[in-house]
């Protein structure tokens, strides 16, 4: 027994010592050099990437363990970014909390803002007007094609691709575009209100959005073409990074990673809010759960917000130029707790609230996807190789603002 | 080559000087008569000078003698060819800021002369910084390391000749040494990344000698094939016969992908950079070097991408010669030669704007089991060639 001991990788004894719920042992061949074995841990080194790392986009950290270049172990480390957000929101008033909500993401700032008031909404039991709701349809997807086309941009660098990044950043300009002229701001937009949103959509900006989705379905191809038709991409893509549909449903992954894993759900379809019920559209979903299929499932998101896009001006013009786009909404909000969730570009967001009569809430919890979603690091990373860690990781799409809030 | 018919027959060609100390090989090339005329300028400037104040001196008459104007030749001789070099070079490292810029959307560089003085601004810019080093790192090494790698990268730049008149030695093993300087500078970065306490560094450095190791063998049979075909391992020989026949990317065109690829990995340029990595080791093995070290390492890079490129328009596009074209000694080879160059590293610029990064078991995969046998076929069918008498 002992002989066998002695073989066998030491890594291995540690995944044994773990999984029957023990610590692994200090043993002799981790502290002496055993030259008979040759097996010892001190092979392994581990190299902490991060917080300033190119790879790390935002203050994180990730310590891999790798035995040459292979990774044997992952510890990801997130809070370098804690602002102290939810504290900070318990002594403000409900509305100076929407421009807060713009800084959980930068690159998601409509997603948070929105479900920050949906959440006030369910507290208050208010119903947004149907323009209203369009309008945050239409501006939430914008926003999920920026966030999209921001990881693709990083999936560019992390591989070695400038030209992708450079592609992918000039067609996100258009969408910022779309942007300005909907509520005057790049990326920090503070458009929705609670009871509705800030503004109506300006004059012609129907027209201008239906542009943009002509220009940005044909260009998106190009950027396919370049990153996907690669050979160099797509070795470091099948095939790497997986992750079973098991351990993702009991990790809590969500979002397009989960799809790439083959769990079918998405909160727009299957717990609709903001009428994304009266939109047709298909919800990507991959069984082979490896980094391609988290590539894929997000280029796919993008033709789809794009229909969407289409489908709500459509909407929001058939609705009329006098439509309400906003309800006065009260001050304060009575006594009681309220939830709201979104499908945010990264995953599944959500928000639940205590307040108690007075103008600021008692409580306010936000969930974050990437908090979550990062936790499955060492399973991603567990047996690839260094080079393949940005690869997979860029997978992830990381924000920092929202993970440590 | 006792005349020259080119339009830089300015110089009033004298007869051939037997100067017994010139100790290199062929004496008649070009730079060094251009240094020889220069400094029979200069100092008969001084001299004239001094004659002036103190007629009858003996240091005038000593500064134009025949000794010492070839002390003072040789010394420009070095200054003139270093700057022609160090010139080419960064005319390709404008070329490949202004290319990547224009296929990425951008406009690259834009300070001075169509951005061509952005090189000189960075140059003072990295002059400029201060030089941070670690402090747990083995400090000497870490500096003679890098010393040797940008010496050999600027040696074996200075080494390529630019046409059969325009070059330092002549050696029959021409293309055999330049591969061997070529080959020093792996183990010096393995070393460097050794010395510098730094688990970044140490695997760029690691990753370097493996790419080595995996792409010498193939470049060096690619080699042996192209002076099998010319039967002579002097450059000079080898672009005389492409002229004389055709050049070698007809026969050989297996052999130029392959050498091209191989070259590409052996200047760690893009997508074979993996010993710098930028996305997972930061910047590999260049991690811990600042200033102005940093900055003569991104120029040793560049006149090792020069060099690849140089040694391709040498073996496959003919050299200084246009081939088909008849006798164009008058087209001024230098240029011809160099243009060739610089659109080799115009495909070179094009490869890196369109492909990511490869992994290291990859490019070793694509190293031992792709572009081996490939080298080998290519060899044979030049066999066949040989032996079929076409060449």
């Amino acid at each position: 027994m002992a002989e066998e001991e002695k073989t066998m990788n030491v890594s291995q004894l540690d995944a044994e010592a773990l999984a029957q719920g023990g610590v692994p042992e200090l043993r002799k061949d981790d502290v002496m050099f055993d030259a008979e074995t040759a097996k010892m841990d001190t092979d392994q080194m581990w190299i902490t990437m991060g917080p300033q790392h190119p790879f790390s986009h935002g203050l994180w950290t990730l310590k891999i363990k790798v035995d040459g270049e292979k990774v044997t172990d992952a510890i990801p480390v997130v809070g370098y970014l804690h602002r102290g957000w939810e504290k900070e929101a318990e002594n403000r008033t409900y509305p100076k909390i929407i421009p807060m909500a713009d800084r959980l993401c930068y690159a998601s700032s409509m997603m948070y803002t929105h479900l920050y008031c949906m959440t006030c909404e369910n507290a208050l039991g208010l119903e947004v007007p149907e323009k209203a709701k369009y309008i945050r349809v239409v501006a939430d997807e914008i926003n999920r094609l920026q966030s999209h086309l921001m990881w693709l941009a990083a999936v560019g660098t992390d591989l070695g691709n400038f030209t992708g990044f450079l592609w992918a950043s000039r067609e996100r300009e258009f969408w910022m575009d779309m942007n300005i002229r909907l509520c005057g701001a790049r990326m920090t937009t503070n458009y929705p209100r609670i009871g509705g949103v800030r503004n109506d959509t300006p004059e012609l900006f129907d027209r201008d959005i239906i542009r943009c989705c002509d220009h940005f379905e044909k260009n998106l191809w190009d950027i396919i073409g370049l990153i996907d038709d690669n050979t160099t991409f797509t070795s470091r893509m099948i095939g790497n990074g997986i992750i079973s549909r098991e351990r993702c449903a009991n990790l809590g992954i969500t979002g397009p990673a989960a799809r790439g894993t083959g769990i079918d759900f998405d909160i727009r379809r299957d717990d609709p809010y903001d009428n994304y019920d009266k939109i047709d559209f298909d919800v990507p979903v991959l069984n082979t759960g490896d980094s391609y299929a988290r590539y894929m499932v997000r280029v796919e998101e993008m033709f789809q917000a794009c229909k969407i896009i289409r489908q709500g001006m459509a909407k929001i013009k058939a609705l009329g130029k006098n439509a309400p786009y906003r309800l006065k909404a009260p001050t304060c909000i009575p006594e009681g707790r309220s939830f709201a969730r979104i499908e945010d570009c990264r995953g599944e967001a959500s928000m639940y609230m205590v307040s108690d009569g007075t103008d600021k809430p008692y409580r306010l919890k936000v969930r974050s996807p990437i908090f979550v979603n990062v936790s499955s690091s060492k399973d991603l990373l567990e047996g690839c190789r260094i080079a393949d860690v940005p690869a997979i990781m860029a997978m992830l799409d990381m924000c920092l603002g929202e993970t440590d809030r | 080559m006792t005349s020259y018919q080119s339009i830089l027959d300015w110089i009033n060609y004298p007869d051939p000087m037997i100067n017994p100390y010139y100790p290199f090989g062929d004496i008649y090339n070009l730079p060094y008569d251009i240094c020889y005329k220069l400094w029979e300028i200069i100092g008969g400037t001084i001299a004239w000078l001094i004659n002036l104040i103190f007629p009858g001196n003996s240091v005038s008459t000593w500064l134009v003698c025949d000794m010492t104007t070839n002390f003072f030749a040789l010394i420009l001789f070095m200054v003139v060819i270093f700057l022609v070099v160090f010139v080419g070079v960064l005319i390709s490292l404008w070329e490949e800021r202004k290319v990547l810029g224009r296929a990425m959307d951008r406009r690259g560089t834009m300070i001075g002369m169509m951005g061509f003085l952005q090189c000189v601004a960075d140059g003072f810019k990295t002059f400029m910084k201060d030089n941070i080093q670690t402090k747990k790192g083995d400090n000497m090494t870490y500096i003679w390391t890098v010393s040797l790698i940008i010496g050999t990268s600027m040696l074996i730049a200075c080494m390529i000749p630019l046409s059969d008149r325009w070059f330092v030695v002549n050696y029959d093993t021409g293309l055999l040494i330049i591969m061997a300087l070529y080959a020093l500078a792996p183990f010096f970065i393995l070393v460097s990344g050794w010395s510098q306490n730094n688990k970044y560094s140490l695997i760029g450095g690691i990753r370097a000698a493996e790419m080595m190791v995996a792409y010498e063998v193939p470049m060096l049979i690619i080699i042996a094939t192209a002076s099998l075909l010319a039967g002579s391992f002097n450059i000079g020989d080898i672009v005389q016969a492409q002229y004389d026949t055709m050049p070698y990317i007809i026969p050989m065109c297996i052999g130029f992908v392959t050498f091209f690829l191989c070259a590409t990995a052996e200047a760690e340029r893009s997508p074979f950079d993996l010993a710098e990595a930028e996305s997972e080791l930061v910047e590999g093995w260049q991690t811990e070097y600042a200033g102005m070290k940093w900055g003569l390492i991104m120029l040793a890079d560049y006149m090792r991408g020069y060099v690849s490129c140089a040694m391709i328009t040498i073996l496959f596009l003919g050299g200084w010669d246009l081939p088909f074209i008849g006798d164009l000694n008058n087209v001024m080879p230098e240029i011809v030669f160099l243009l060739k160059t610089w659109f080799v590293f115009f495909l070179m610029i094009m490869l890196r704007c369109a492909v990511g990064r490869v992994r290291t078991d990859t490019i070793l995969n694509l190293g031992w089991k792709v572009f081996m046998p490939l080298s080998i076929v290519n060899l044979m069918i030049v066999l066949i060639l040989k032996v079929g008498g076409i060449f």
